[in-house]
């Protein structure tokens, strides 16, 4: 194996590890701004999203680098694939992590309101979601990353229940609409962020066995019954 | 047209020494073909089995059938020139004959062959320079340079032009392009490319990345033995074999 190539290949995963822990803490610091109104955390959100920014452009650069100079083939290939399409996808959840933290800014600014939505049950599922996802990928297992899938749905059900809970409210509280229209803005990042988890996922599967499980294609790790001929 | 290719149960020596193993492949016709594998893993070997080239080195034998074509290549009575002249060949490192003006090097099969009309010959000529993509380079010096006064890369091009006169069904290559510069392997890339459309081609390459722009399919011989043979995009992103992986990722060993 050649070293230099080798070595750019651990660097590019230690640097997209780097990059998911700076998204897993912005999610966590967005969560927390909302729950406690603190708008200290929402501006350290915002700081995280830039450092994320850059994290996503160096990463970018050496991904191509590596392309252009190393011309990987096959299982290295498919890494540093997955590893461009990790960095797009973590570079939104930076950004779907500002999101949450303007509309807490914003529920900061307004009057109170009880919510008929769990927040924290659904950023604990979500940021599970990440994290499970990041594991996938730290350890090559698909059969983590395929947990990660399933997950999904679980997601999109709180979503689907906070909109008819909040879309309630709002019709019996409609001076109030703001602060659900903002919750509900969040439940929505929040389901994205999962999206973005999935298609983590979906990459780590792509990378470890070649198999594409995108738009519900389920990942098998029985033979190919279109088999190559082989010796 | 070119034609298909099946090799069945083919096993190669040299004196006491296996080459190749109980190789099974078939190849399509007016595709291109890849033949990857470290050195010594008997891919020229393979690609020598298929115009009886291997039979020219007194130590060598080999059991197993060829089918080229309509060509029984090991029938007994099927005659080994016949299948060279049907099976083109073109060789790592450019020979031209040095001593012959340009037009000669390529009129010089036919002329093997009995075609001595001038304007046969004129035609076959202009018609193989023109597919070889050296027309246009040599058309005013056919008979006034020789082919060893072409640069590297025009010289490959003369071979293979060479080649195409005596209209082969099949073109092997032996690394055609690992003499020359980017340039001309460029446009000896895009000559194979051109090429598919109506022969048959089989090439030999160290470059993995040439296996990859130019064969519709590749197989990987490792120690005799074809470990893959599959479409070119699938050994090259998501191949079966761990060998093969191992291979093209440069881990082997």
């Amino acid at each position: 194996m050649r070293s230099r190539f080798q070595k750019g290949l651990d660097e590019l995963k230690e640097r997209l590890l780097e990059m998911g822990g700076m998204a897993e803490a912005a999610i966590e610091l967005a969560v927390d701004s909302y729950r406690k109104r603190d708008g200290r955390l929402a501006q350290q959100v915002f700081e995280r999203e830039t450092m994320i920014n850059e994290s996503e452009r160096s990463i970018d650069e050496l991904a191509v680098d590596l392309l252009a100079m190393q011309q990987p083939m096959a299982t290295d290939l498919r890494f540093v694939l997955a590893v461009l399409k990790i960095n797009s996808d973590l570079e939104r959840v930076g950004d779907l992590a500002v999101n949450i933290a303007q509309r807490s800014l914003d529920l900061a600014q307004e009057e109170e309101v009880e919510v008929p939505v769990d927040i924290t049950r659904m950023s604990a599922a979500v940021s599970t979601m990440v994290r499970r996802a990041l594991e996938s990928f730290l350890s090559a297992k698909a059969e983590v990353a395929q947990a990660v899938l399933e997950m999904d749905s679980i997601v999109d059900r709180m979503k689907d229940e906070a909109f008819v809970n909040l879309v309630a409210q709002m019709r019996q509280n409609p001076e109030q609409v703001r602060q659900y229209l903002d919750v509900l803005l969040i439940t929505r990042s929040l389901e994205r962020i999962a999206d973005h988890a999935t298609n983590i996922a979906e990459d780590v599967i792509f990378w470890v066995s070649g198999a594409d499980v995108r738009h519900n294609a389920r990942f098998s790790q029985e033979p190919d019954s279109d088999a190559p001929r082989r010796e | 047209m070119g034609v298909g290719i099946e090799v069945k149960d083919l096993n190669a020596w040299f004196g006491k020494a296996q080459i190749l193993k109980e190789i099974n492949i078939k190849v399509d016709p007016n595709a291109v073909t890849a033949v990857i594998g470290p050195s010594g893993c008997g891919k020229s070997t393979f690609i020598r089995c298929l115009n009886r080239m291997h039979e020219t080195n007194p130590d060598a034998r080999l059991t197993g059938s060829v089918q080229v074509g309509d060509i029984d290549v090991y029938k007994p009575g099927t005659d080994a020139v016949d299948v060279r002249r049907r099976i083109g060949m073109v060789f790592q490192k450019p020979n031209p004959f040095p001593t012959m003006s340009i037009y000669d090097n390529v009129a010089a099969g036919l002329r093997l062959n009995g075609y001595n009309k001038r304007h046969d010959l004129d035609a076959s000529v202009e018609h193989s320079l023109k597919m070889a993509a050296l027309w246009d380079e040599v058309k005013d010096v056919l008979k006034k340079k020789s082919g060893s006064s072409l640069s590297g890369g025009q010289q490959q091009r003369l071979c293979i032009a060479r080649a195409l006169a005596v209209q082969p069904e099949l073109l092997l290559m032996d690394e055609p392009a690992s003499a020359l510069d980017p340039i001309s392997t460029g446009k000896i890339e895009e000559l194979i490319f051109q090429l598919k459309t109506q022969y048959t081609v089989v090439i030999v390459t160290h470059n993995m990345q040439q296996a990859a722009r130019v064969a519709d399919f590749t197989g990987f011989f490792l120690m005799g033995k074809l470990i893959e043979f599959d479409k070119t995009e699938k050994i090259f992103t998501t191949p079966s074999d761990k060998r093969t992986e191992d291979y093209i990722t440069g881990r082997f060993g």
